[in-house]
């Protein structure tokens, strides 16, 4: 699928520039070019038919559906993939989330959601489709969403209502359902491409720069770090490498961007895939940022407890993926 | 004179909204007011579930996505 693009870069590097075949800056700088070449060309495709799901994404119906009808466990399940599809931007996490709980849709499966929205986006995706292929991303992708179902499981058993804000709980004492008296203009499918086009490929455009650090810093790893170098440190046997790569993730805020490059090399040269794969979701999925945009709706110890099952799950799913990978 | 309010925290898209609506009122020349409203207690009387969203005369005329100019013109018109 990608050889056009190996031509390409083949024909650069080697013919254009002259750099020999088979040196370690040759391979290295092949490298970088082709997959850059190729990771923004997945950003784009993905970004743009997200963007095309996103323009005709039901919210106020879902919300609605979720807040009427009783699933069975089924709405965590449902809240969770919700999360996946919904837009990268993280700013809308918490009117979302509010708006869950303004809806009278119960505090474990709101959680749900806000475990999946950051942690499964589609510019991680079409990274992870890049550096991995696709059996790695779709395990990503449903582990993630298994991850958001089983945290807000375990949050919504907690009793955590009394630990929001007060305003937000005032909110959710009387629960109103939205309006849908507000009608956006009517546009049709064509006409609303050209912004869709424009968004995916501003969002594109703002994380080449780290597209490019990461592969750089991969590309540079890739040629000169020895094969297997990692395994003399962190080996198979090393119980504590999973929870010490989630909990150096968890405060770390990278774009997926920029991580999942470097990551590609730690597996390559010898990390294993479950315990990489675990720090990835910590990156991403949890970040400093993302909790001081909470404290709006959240006391501190809510924070605390949400990043603390969060961390626990991601742990556990790290050893899941180590023994079954 | 119309008034506008954009809702939106700091990201980047709602201030790609606030600077295409902005720019296009002056190139109408429109009179407007246009106001920025990032407090999220405020944004949540408006009863949305995502930002950015671009409110006229305290009507919701688009939420989740950045409007092209044209678009904006048009809702203005």
């Amino acid at each position: 699928m990608f050889e056009w693009i190996q031509n390409f870069a083949d024909w650069v590097i080697y013919g254009i520039f002259g750099v020999v075949q088979g040196t370690h800056l040759g391979d290295a700088l092949n490298f970088f070019v082709y997959d850059t070449l190729k990771i923004l060309f997945l950003l784009l495709i993905i970004t743009f038919l997200m963007g095309i799901v996103n323009a005709y994404f039901p919210i106020d119906r879902i919300r609605n559906f979720l807040s009427r009808n009783k699933l069975y466990g089924g709405e965590y399940l449902m809240a969770s993939t919700f999360g996946a599809v919904t837009p990268f931007c993280s700013c809308s996490s918490v009117p979302l989330f509010i708006g869950f709980v303004k809806g009278g849709i119960p505090l474990g499966v709101t959680f749900a959601f806000l475990v999946t929205s950051p942690l499964v986006n589609e510019v991680a995706v079409a990274i992870f489709l890049g550096m991995f292929g696709f059996k790695t991303t779709l395990i990503y992708v449903v582990s993630g969403i298994l991850l958001g179902v089983v945290s807000g499981f375990i949050l919504g058993k907690m009793n955590l209502e009394p630990l929001l804000t007060e305003w937000v709980r005032k909110l959710q004492a009387n629960t109103e359902r939205e309006r849908e008296t507000f009608e956006l203009e009517k546009m049709t499918f064509v006409q609303r491409l050209p912004g869709i086009w424009r968004e995916s490929f501003g969002i594109v455009k703002s994380v080449v720069l780290y597209v490019m650090i990461g592969i750089g810093i991969g590309a540079a790893m890739h040629g000169y770090v020895p094969e297997g170098f990692f395994e003399t440190y962190i080996g198979k046997d090393t119980w504590y490498a999973v929870p010490l790569a989630v909990i150096l993730g968890v405060p770390m805020y990278a774009n997926a961007a920029g991580i999942v490059p470097v990551i590609q090399v730690f597996v390559a040269k010898g990390i294993l895939i479950g315990t990489s794969l675990a720090f990835m979701m910590a990156v991403v999925g949890l970040s400093i940022p993302e909790a001081t945009l909470l404290k709006k709706v959240m006391t501190t110890k809510l924070i605390a407890i949400f990043f603390g099952v969060v961390t626990a799950c991601i742990i556990l799913s790290g050893y899941v993926f180590n023994a079954v990978l | 004179m119309k008034t506008i309010k954009i809702l939106g925290t700091s990201c980047a898209k709602c201030k790609q909204m606030e600077s295409i609506v902005r720019s296009t009122i002056a190139e109408m020349g429109v009179e407007a007011t246009v106001e920025k409203i990032e407090d999220i207690e405020k944004i949540m009387e408006y009863n949305v579930l995502v930002t950015p969203v671009l409110v006229i005369d305290e009507e919701i005329k688009i939420k989740g996505f950045v409007p092209s100019s044209a678009q904006v013109k048009a809702l203005l018109a």
